[in-house]
């Protein structure tokens, strides 16, 4: 029936989640469309689970992605994205940092971080395509221009095109100074082009 | 801080219903806005304290914050106050006489419930206040909703004289969509006009106000019969009709497009005859209400035939995942096709990600304390260190209401069996949980000669909901310089003796357990103040940060034991002791990127692995000298 598109975004407190998922709203809307965004957040700012929900389209009613319906799972951090799995829908896909954020719980050895999450979300049949967003921010200068490779990364798996959430990106650092803009210019393409490349070679 | 300059009228805006709420609070005119922080409620007045024109506060608990509220109405201008829902158990006390006298200028109370839990220690659903108080309750289903419904309930709260309680979700307060907004309209206020018979409530004028409240629910369910905000969609498939409000309305919508649909935005005092009309056109009427069966009990009680909780959970979000299947069992038919759309049924097995306290979190040399002191019971509060509970410590008994540290540990004590004869009783409370509701019961504790160690940890913010500032830090809403309160002076003031007062630094943990260890002697109330500031505020200055000597590690994991997630184990290992005993080791380093040099760590390690960190190579990754 609806044409509405749905991204979850997902990752742990203090990572950015919730403005990536803010910025791939603005750009949503940008475009014309109608858009809800909605997460658990609270107690999630203490290094808990974050999962943020964009629904846009002609119009969107409840602002909850039903599970099984997600149609892109952008995760900020491995474990992150494996546990969320389930929502994706049938030819949904996942797009994950292959960072590694160990909990105190698991530090303590009351539980196992996964070895390979990324082996176990291909186990599971959903189609996923992994890079290091860390490492690839680090190298443009700025650990912090992590969530902008995250949106680089997502641009190619939107039904629109990249133009609009970069520009939507950069809006952010406009007041920042030209260099920062450029920064963020680089790191979004940086993430494109790293998912670019990881698709490339799956297939 | 100076006011920001609203968007301009006719702007669409990407808000949340906290924000979109904030925004209607201007533009109504509104002249008092007051509250005290409490997810989900927190941004509504954190956002109305940027609009310029108005005078906002944070009041030291919602009792007194609604207590301003009707001070400000009753003088004739429009008043505002929010509240998550526990909020408003503590501000009942007002509320249930406020409905007596009603208000001069309009009055809206914003009640957040936590629909759910994400964050608070129930789910009360705050739609009986509204049967309760008999004033009527608006539920606004998303963020233009909730702005719109802002503004009319301003109006309909002068129309009758009455306050009227806007009933919010966490799915509606931090959901953001779009709004479009007005322009602001000046509000005059009416001044304060004496009037004993309506202001002072002693016996004999309130018992004649009470018919007139009666009265006015009768007229307010005539108003509620055919307000446009209660409406009836007519569907095409006619099998099922529904009675719904708030989020959930979305979710009806979003499950059962072409269902038949009555939406309660006005849902307090119920419109019968509107849910009457809409039974008429179904087979079936299912309610679907979060989180009580309230609309189903009245409907019910009028003799409708209605299902509701009989085929619905009694807890939690109605979100389509939940009522698709429902609804499919109720028609007898197979589950609807994308209940199981996508290729996994259930999620992939994860460990728990439960929060933690922060690197460098005062709280976390407390806990460690605690945890390293036998034969203690430990009553606990509301705020961060309610994560005291958790691991590693798992330092922190019991954990109710605001305050409730003071009069459990009281209690624990008065109440204490044989069992629990050589236990020492302590109560940990933060600096604005104290100030909420916890000086009353210190005071009891004190009046009643109890024997409890009190641990304040004053961190000098509202941490959980984002470190909002408090009488315990000098700063106002707009961190503009207020009076400190001192809590030294104060629980002096309170009675408890000056020899049983410490203010100690909870990053020297030497001086900290032999304080706790000395004072859970003395058979008496004594108080051990905290004094560090929360490290997401602006009071917290970093030091230089932790690195361990892999060398010299032995992988013993004490420092594991205090709780720090800067804090990783980068190998593990099995020592046999002389004794035979096997032990496990955890060899370990620190993120130097996030440690801010509290110490902590460094106390309990014995090998005296962990040093300060030496850049090697600082900011060699810094191409083209970004300075962000």
């Amino acid at each position: 029936m609806s044409a509405t598109t749905n991204i979850l975004v997902v990752g742990i407190g203090g990572q950015g989640v919730m403005t990536a998922t803010e910025i791939l709203a603005e750009a949503a809307i940008a475009l014309g469309h109608d858009a809800k965004k909605t997460e658990v957040a609270g107690m999630a700012q203490r290094g808990g689970v974050v999962s943020s929900h964009l629904r846009f389209g002609e119009k969107v009613l409840s602002p909850q992605i039903t599970p099984g319906t997600a149609d892109v799972l952008l995760g900020f951090e491995s474990a992150e994205a494996m546990r969320w799995q389930h929502m994706l829908k049938r030819g949904g896909i996942t797009l994950m940092n292959t960072a590694r954020l160990v909990p105190p719980v698991v530090e303590l050895g009351l539980f196992d971080y996964p070895d390979d999450p990324l082996a176990e979300i291909r186990k599971s049949g959903n189609k996923v395509v992994a890079f290091d967003a860390t490492t690839i921010a680090q190298e443009l200068g700025d650990i912090r221009l992590g969530n902008t490779v995250m949106l680089g990364a997502i641009a190619d798996h939107l039904p629109f095109g990249a133009e609009t959430l970069l520009a939507c990106v950069l809006q952010r650092f406009a007041r920042k100074g030209e260099k920062l803009v450029e920064l963020n210019r680089r790191a979004f393409e940086a993430g494109r082009a790293a998912v670019g490349a990881a698709e490339a070679a799956l297939a | 801080m100076a006011a920001v300059m609203p968007a301009p009228a006719a702007s669409r805006l990407l808000l949340s219903g906290n924000e979109a709420v904030a925004r209607a609070v201007w533009e109504a005119g509104v002249k008092v806005a007051a509250a005290y922080p409490g997810t989900p409620s927190t941004e509504m007045l954190e956002e109305i304290a940027t609009y310029p024109d108005l005078y906002a506060e944070w009041s030291v608990n919602e009792k007194v914050s609604l207590e301003v509220a009707i001070g400000a109405a009753y003088a004739g201008s429009r008043a505002f106050c929010c509240m998550k829902h526990v909020g408003m158990n503590v501000a009942s006390d007002a509320l249930m006489t406020l409905t007596l006298t009603g208000v001069s200028g309009g009055l809206v109370i914003a009640i957040a419930d936590d629909v759910g839990l994400s964050s608070s220690q129930n789910e009360q659903d705050s739609r009986y206040w509204g049967r309760f108080a008999h004033v009527p309750v608006f539920e606004p289903a998303d963020s233009q909703e909730a702005y719109a419904m802002t503004l009319d309930a301003f109006a309909l709260s002068e129309q009758f004289q009455v306050p009227v309680i806007l009933r919010m979700t966490t799915r509606i307060n931090h959901v953001k969509s779009l709004v479009t907004v007005g322009e602001r309209v000046a509000h005059t206020g009416l001044g304060f006009k004496k009037d004993p018979s309506r202001f002072v409530m002693v016996p004999g004028n309130a018992g004649k106000r009470i018919p007139l409240m009666f009265q006015r629910e009768r007229d307010l369910r005539v108003v509620a019969e055919s307000s446009p905000l209660n409406c009836i969609e007519p569907g095409s498939d006619r099998r099922v009709g529904f009675i719904t409000s708030g989020p959930a309305y979305m979710h009806v919508k979003e499950s059962f497009p072409d269902a038949p649909v009555l939406k309660l935005g006005f849902s307090h005092p119920l419109p019968f005859a509107k849910c009457r009309e809409l039974a008429a056109l179904v087979d079936q009427v299912v309610i679907v209400e979060e989180v009580e069966p309230l609309v189903e009990t009245e409907l019910k009680a009028q003799g409708l035939a209605v299902i509701g909780k009989e085929i619905l959970p009694l807890q939690g979000e109605l979100a389509p995942n939940v009522l698709k299947p429902a609804i499919a069992r109720l028609l007898g038919e197979a589950l609807p096709e994308n209940a199981v759309a996508g290729p996994l049924t259930a999620a992939l097995p994860v460990f728990p990600r439960p929060p933690t306290m922060c690197v460098a979190c005062p709280h976390l040399g407390v806990y460690y304390t605690l945890s390293q002191v036998r034969n203690l019971n430990i009553s606990g509060d509301i705020g961060c260190y309610t994560l005291g509970a958790g691991h590693p410590w798992n330092a922190l008994d019991t954990c109710v209401s605001m305050g409730a540290s003071m009069g459990i540990a009281l209690g624990m004590d008065k109440g204490r069996g044989e069992a629990d004869k050589d236990k020492r009783v302590v109560a940990v409370i933060g600096d604005s949980t104290f100030l909420h509701m916890g000086m009353q019961g210190l005071l009891d504790m004190v009046y009643n000669k109890g024997n409890v160690t009190v641990l304040l940890l004053d961190n000098r913010a509202v941490g959980m909901t984002g470190g909002q500032d408090n009488p315990g830090n000098g700063r106002d809403i707009h961190g503009d310089e207020a009076p400190r309160i001192d809590f030294a002076k104060l629980v002096s003031a309170l009675g408890v003796k000056d020899e049983r007062i410490h203010v100690v630094n909870p990053y020297e943990l030497p001086v900290l357990f032999k304080t706790i260890r000395e004072e859970v002697k003395v058979p008496d109330v004594s108080v051990i103040i905290t004094d560090q500031p929360c490290v997401l505020i602006k009071d917290y200055h970093k030091l230089k940060p932790f690195e361990v000597i892999d060398d010299k590690c032995t992988g013993c994991g004490n420092c594991i034991d205090v709780g720090c997630p800067a804090i990783h184990v980068t190998r593990r290992g099995k020592e046999v002791k002389p004794s035979g005993k096997e032990v496990d080791l955890a060899f370990v380093r620190i993120e130097t990127s996030v440690c801010t040099g509290c110490g902590l760590c460094v106390q309990p390690c014995a090998p005296k692995a962990i040093v300060h960190h030496v850049p090697t190579a600082p900011l060699q990754f810094i191409k083209g000298g970004c300075s962000a």
